[in-house]
């Protein structure tokens, strides 16, 4: 048990949170729904705070990474507040969240 | 001589004239309007008069001094100084100055004097005044410059003014014709002035002695100028000659006196000003003043002598035949001016201003009586009209009397010694021929002046009754004035009373130093009294008793008649004098006429070639200018207009890129993301050039999009409707 613990190292969190940021990006990448790329943003964001936690426990030694991902949570939150409240604007002018047809603000 | 005594008091006899003159002709009509007529003549006298009483403080002062240096100097300003010519406004008195000054600012303060009765109810009065005093300063300028050239601003102005004061009641042709021609016939004797000045100038340099044009130099350089010669001419005669053409011009001698009988235009004062006591004298002076030049040359003395004597001559056969009070008392002037000129010419320099200056007094006297004359006819000047003035005038009788005596010259009166002075010095420098010529023209002098005398102031009055019941003695402030001038004919002759009638001839002692330096036609040797110094004398009062007895028969008791003369020869010679030898219609027909085709051909040359030439210019001018116009309009405008649908393309272009479409930029920066982990790791300095060619490539690449694209309207470009159809 003990070993099969010891076993897993900061390499094997940072696999984990490279296929979650990929994942996040392939979704924001494809997605033509303007809530899927908030979905896809949230992914990334948590992509992020596994590195946070994982470097905190593995590296540095102190708190400081813990803190950072409980403001990344708390930014998140914030992002997606705006972020819907954006879709619900683009829906009221455009009837459509889809965003390959909202292309206004073209050059 | 060499070291001049300096004061600083001189100025004020120019400057008091000038200060009255611009008070006058400035605030003029101002002053007169506030202060009445009254204002002007104080204004005017008052400076005149300043003027007189500092030209006597000078005078008392040469006299103060042994005669060798008499001389003073006034510097005022430092004037041209170029190379070795050194020229200041500057004001000298010698005697001869002296003497004049005196003339000017006396004789001329009593015409100031005159004038206020005479102009008394002429609207112009302020202007009147004004030109008295500039003519005054100009002539005083005249005389007291020290040098040639300011010598010549006086003589300018002089010249000037009279033009004005000619011409003074302008709205008459007539007058501002006289005033005209005046201005035009003296014009052509100051070219001949400037040409000496010049000649003088050059040929004194030429020499190599230096040059100048201070009198008191010029004296003792002047000789330097013996064996130069200019245009293969004798450098002296030639600037003897062209300074004599001047002199002819202002002292009125043939062939250029026309100017003098027409300038009769003018307001009686200013005749008996300009044409009687200063600025015809100022040729005779100018002669006076350049002695030693004359004196170089005897060829230029000969002809200044026979000029003199033939005009004496000429005017005074004119004046037989005149009926103009005016006109008869013009020609004489000139007759008398002709006297002088002779006087110059036969080295009589002292003689000469002898006679200018008692000219100056009884010529002022006449010309004032014939304007207390006119005056009380109501502007009438035919002498035909007049007659029996004796007891209405009484003054200007026997003013006008004296004055007449002394122009004929009866002894012992002002114009018999100053008259006989210059024919024995005529006779004794052996021209006899000269002399005989002034013999008779004196006899004639006699004649007409006793003519005048008679027809004006004897016999019936031949006046309509209107003028008639008007006749009256003019006011006192004319007659006291006719009285003064009469007084000076009465007795100035007696300052030149020759050793031969047991005077010592204090005038020709008092300009002595002025005429010592110049071989100075030699009169001293002729101190010796001769027989026939006597003989002449008595011959020349009996020619002037017979013209007088003519005068006598012919215009009082009538017993002889006129016709008797003017019709010797069939009237032929009558008719010419009566029509002045028909100089002024020659001139007309020759040098007015001559003038008028010049002009005319030159007009013609201005409007044929210089305009065709100008508008050529302008026609070329216009043609380049179109040309740079095309060129700006199409290339240069073209390039900056492309330049700009250049970049205006170039931006269309790019703006593209800009999708708006959300993925599009996303995928574009994971692009970018990717891409940057295999640029190699640089520092800024190398990141640089990699932007650079990044950034170019871009630009390239939206040209070359651009040029892809369907031609662009260029005229379209700016406006909404071109953008919009551009997209």
């Amino acid at each position: 048990m003990d070993g099969l613990l010891l076993d897993i190292g900061l390499r094997h969190f940072l696999f984990v949170s490279l296929i979650v940021f990929v994942l996040g990006l392939y979704c924001v990448l494809t997605r033509k729904n303007a809530i899927g790329i908030l979905l896809g943003v949230e992914l990334i964001l948590n992509s992020a705070n596994i590195n946070y936690i994982a470097f905190s426990h593995f590296s540095s030694g102190n708190y400081d990474g813990q803190v950072f991902a409980i403001f990344v949570i708390m930014l998140a939150a914030a992002e997606a507040v705006i972020g819907l409240a954006i879709v619900l604007g683009i829906y009221q002018n455009f009837s459509s969240i889809d965003i390959e047809a909202v292309d206004s603000l073209q050059g | 001589m060499d070291h001049p005594l300096l004061v600083s008091y001189l100025r004020w006899i120019v400057l008091f004239p000038l200060l009255g003159a611009v008070i006058n002709g400035v605030f003029g009509a101002k002053i007169q309007e506030r202060f009445g007529k009254n204002g002007i003549s104080v204004v005017a006298c008052t400076a005149v008069g300043l003027a007189f009483i500092f030209a006597l403080r000078a005078f008392f002062q040469l006299t103060s001094l042994v005669p060798e240096e008499r001389y003073l100097l006034d510097t005022l300003l430092r004037w041209i100084h170029i190379g070795a010519l050194q020229v200041d406004i500057a004001f000298a008195v010698d005697p001869l100055s002296g003497l004049m000054i005196l003339i000017v600012t006396g004789i001329g303060g009593l015409i100031h004097l005159y004038s206020i009765g005479y102009m008394h109810d002429d609207e112009a009065y302020w202007r009147f005044f004004a030109y008295l005093n500039l003519f005054t300063a100009a002539m005083l300028t005249l005389v007291l410059a020290d040098n040639l050239v300011l010598m010549f601003v006086g003589w300018e102005g002089v010249g000037l003014c009279s033009y004005g004061l000619i011409g003074f009641w302008y709205k008459e042709q007539a007058n501002t014709t006289a005033g005209n021609k005046a201005f035009i016939v003296n014009r052509i004797g100051d070219a001949g002035f400037t040409l000496g000045i010049f000649i003088i100038f050059w040929s004194l340099f030429e020499a190599g002695h230096g040059t100048t044009a201070v009198f008191r130099d010029l004296g003792h350089l002047i000789h330097h100028l013996e064996g130069q010669m200019v245009w293969g001419v004798p450098a002296a005669t030639l600037a003897a000659l062209c300074l004599f053409v001047g002199a002819t011009g202002k002292s009125a001698q043939i062939p250029l006196y026309v100017w003098l009988p027409d300038a009769m235009a003018g307001p009686t004062p200013v005749s008996a000003l300009i044409h009687a006591a200063t600025m015809v004298t100022a040729g005779v002076y100018m002669m006076a003043r350049m002695h030693f030049l004359f004196s170089l040359s005897p060829v230029a003395l000969g002809v200044v002598a026979t000029v003199g004597a033939l005009t004496a001559l000429v005017a005074a056969t004119i004046g037989l035949a005149q009926f103009d009070i005016k006109k008869v008392l013009a020609y004489s002037t000139v007759s008398q001016l002709g006297y002088m000129v002779l006087g110059v010419g036969v080295g009589a320099y002292g003689a000469a201003v002898f006679h200018l200056m008692t000219h100056a007094f009884f010529k002022a006297c006449l010309f004032l009586g014939s304007g207390s004359v006119i005056h009380a006819m109501g502007d009438e000047q035919d002498m035909r009209k007049m007659g029996g003035l004796r007891e209405k005038m009484p003054l200007t009788f026997w003013t006008f009397l004296i004055s007449t005596i002394a122009i004929a010259g009866i002894p012992p009166l002002a114009g018999f010694f100053s008259k006989d002075e210059i024919l024995w010095l005529t006779f004794s420098g052996g021209h006899p021929f000269l002399w005989l010529i002034g013999f008779a023209a004196a006899g004639m002098t006699a004649f007409y002046m006793f003519r005048q005398v008679f027809m004006v102031f004897f016999g019936e009055n031949r006046a309509d009754e209107h003028t008639k019941e008007h006749l009256h003695e003019s006011p006192p402030v004319m007659t006291y004035p006719l009285i003064v001038l009469a007084v000076g004919a009465l007795f100035a002759g007696f300052l030149g009373v020759p050793p031969a009638l047991g005077g010592s001839n204090i005038l020709e002692h008092w300009l002595e130093p002025v005429f010592a330096g110049g071989h100075g036609g030699g009169h001293a040797a002729h101190h010796h009294v001769e027989v026939i110094e006597y003989v002449l004398m008595v011959a020349s009062v009996g020619i002037a008793a017979v013209g007088i007895f003519l005068a006598y028969l012919i215009y009082y008791r009538q017993s002889l008649s006129a016709e008797t003369f003017t019709a010797v020869g069939g009237g032929v010679p009558y008719q010419a004098v009566f029509n002045k030898y028909y100089v002024d219609e020659f001139y007309h027909a020759t040098a007015v006429r001559g003038s008028l085709v010049v002009s005319w051909l030159c007009s013609a040359f201005d409007r044929n070639v210089i305009d065709f030439i100008v508008n050529g210019v302008a026609k070329v001018t216009g043609l380049v200018g179109w040309a740079v116009g095309r060129f700006d309009h199409y290339i240069i405008d073209g390039l900056v207009n492309g330049l700009a649908d250049v970049t205006f393309g170039i931006g269309n272009r790019l703006r593209q890129i800009q999708t708006g479409n959300l993925s599009i930029y996303l995928y574009v920066i994971v692009g970018a993301i990717a891409v940057s982990q295999f640029l190699p790791r640089v520092g800024a300095d190398t990141l640089l050039p990699v932007v650079m060619v990044f950034l170019s490539l871009v630009i390239v690449v939206g040209i070359a999009l651009w040029l892809s694209t369907r031609r662009i309207q260029w005229r379209l470009m700016f406006t909404k409707e071109g953008v919009s159809e551009l997209r």
